[in-house]
């Protein structure tokens, strides 16, 4: 049993899509802002589809900062992808050849991660690719037309454009929450954690791209360890 | 339209995002058996989103109109909205905030 449907990929990513469109029309707006131009900001979205790497490194594109500072900087921030892509090497079918595995692994943000992740049987690539299309035509498109135009949006709108990747993330995590005690606390104590980064002494000097890293690895390692989900899982997919 | 120097920066940022994704993906290929790092990778999509959440959202715009969004978006979350609708909602609990302190 493995889901291998490509319009089905199309359709789970449609959702994926349209906030994208939304989140990279406002990157597209302050990449502008920042002093990139609409096509400099349109390549970054088109290769490197994701959110919060993008929003770090534009200003040191745009300052003409070290080639090592924008690299160190999207190491840090985007690892947790790499925590993503081990999970996904579990999910894809183990059918998926190299070549497809070396495509399929461009598309793993943090929206397609918890779709794909979502599945209950194990994903083919003709899923993947459905998955991953959708939401790259939306983040680009967004991209540019949130950098063309940003001279007619009025600042108001703009600023409260800047919470919607934000909401995002949250249409994920709560309903996770409300299913699980067990998530709803180990989100809670990661939640903890990052609030003590921000605003503890010397922990506050930590860049932000760290302390994901630091808090999400640290939460998910406790509650693996006093409340280990996979057991009741197997026993579900042996039914 | 571009800078020279542009393609060096875009070739730095697009290869190291992209090597993070996909090494692990591809060296990566026996299933992993073990309970512990299972559960580990089915906590880490929730505490990474989370952890890059709060309090970052909090200082995305003005404190109070970004705590409004994240009320509306917390809710919709919770009544089990779609990603667009819960980003759609925030965005406008923040809009509508933003106005009423500017005119109100």
């Amino acid at each position: 049993m493995e889901n291998n449907s490509f319009l089905k990929g199309i359709k789970d990513g449609l959702p994926i899509c349209i906030g994208y469109f939304a989140v990279s029309f406002a990157f597209g707006i302050s990449a502008v802002q920042s002093g990139l131009t609409w096509a400099e900001a349109l390549l970054i979205s088109m290769t490197n589809l994701t959110s919060a790497g993008q929003v770090a490194g534009v200003p040191i594109i745009a300052g003409g900062g070290s080639f090592i500072e924008l690299a160190v900087s999207q190491l840090v921030i985007n690892s947790r992808y790499a925590l993503m892509s081990v999970s996904v090497s579990q999910k894809l079918s183990k059918r998926v050849g190299l070549l497809h595995r070396f495509l399929i692994a461009f598309g793993n943000t943090d929206e397609i991660f918890a779709v794909t992740m979502s599945n209950k049987a194990s994903v083919g690539k003709k899923y993947m690719y459905g998955l991953i299309l959708t939401p790259w035509i939306g983040w680009s498109s967004g991209t540019l037309l949130g950098s063309l135009a940003q001279n007619i949006l009025p600042a108001v709108v703009i600023s409260s454009l800047a919470v919607a990747i934000y909401g995002m993330f949250i249409a994920i995590v709560l309903p996770a929450m409300k299913k699980s005690s067990n998530i709803t606390f180990c989100v809670l104590f990661a939640i903890t954690l990052s609030c003590i980064f921000k605003y503890a002494p010397f922990l506050s000097k930590v860049p932000s791209g760290f302390v994901i890293i630091i808090c999400a690895v640290i939460s998910s390692a406790v509650f693996a360890l006093i409340a280990p989900t996979s057991e009741k899982k197997e026993e579900d997919g042996n039914v | 339209m571009f800078r020279p120097e542009f393609f060096l920066y875009l070739l730095t940022m697009a290869g190291v995002t992209y090597l993070i994704r996909m090494l692990p993906l591809v060296l990566i290929k026996e299933k992993i058996k073990n309970k512990y790092i299972l559960s580990f990778l089915d906590y880490i999509p929730y505490t990474v989103l989370a952890s890059m959440t709060v309090p970052a959202m909090f200082y995305a715009t003005d404190i109070v109109p970004a705590a409004v969004g994240f009320a509306v978006a917390v809710l919709c979350g919770y009544l089990e909205q779609s990603l667009v609708k819960v980003a759609a909602f925030s965005c406008l609990g923040v809009l509508i905030t933003e106005l009423v302190i500017k005119y109100v």
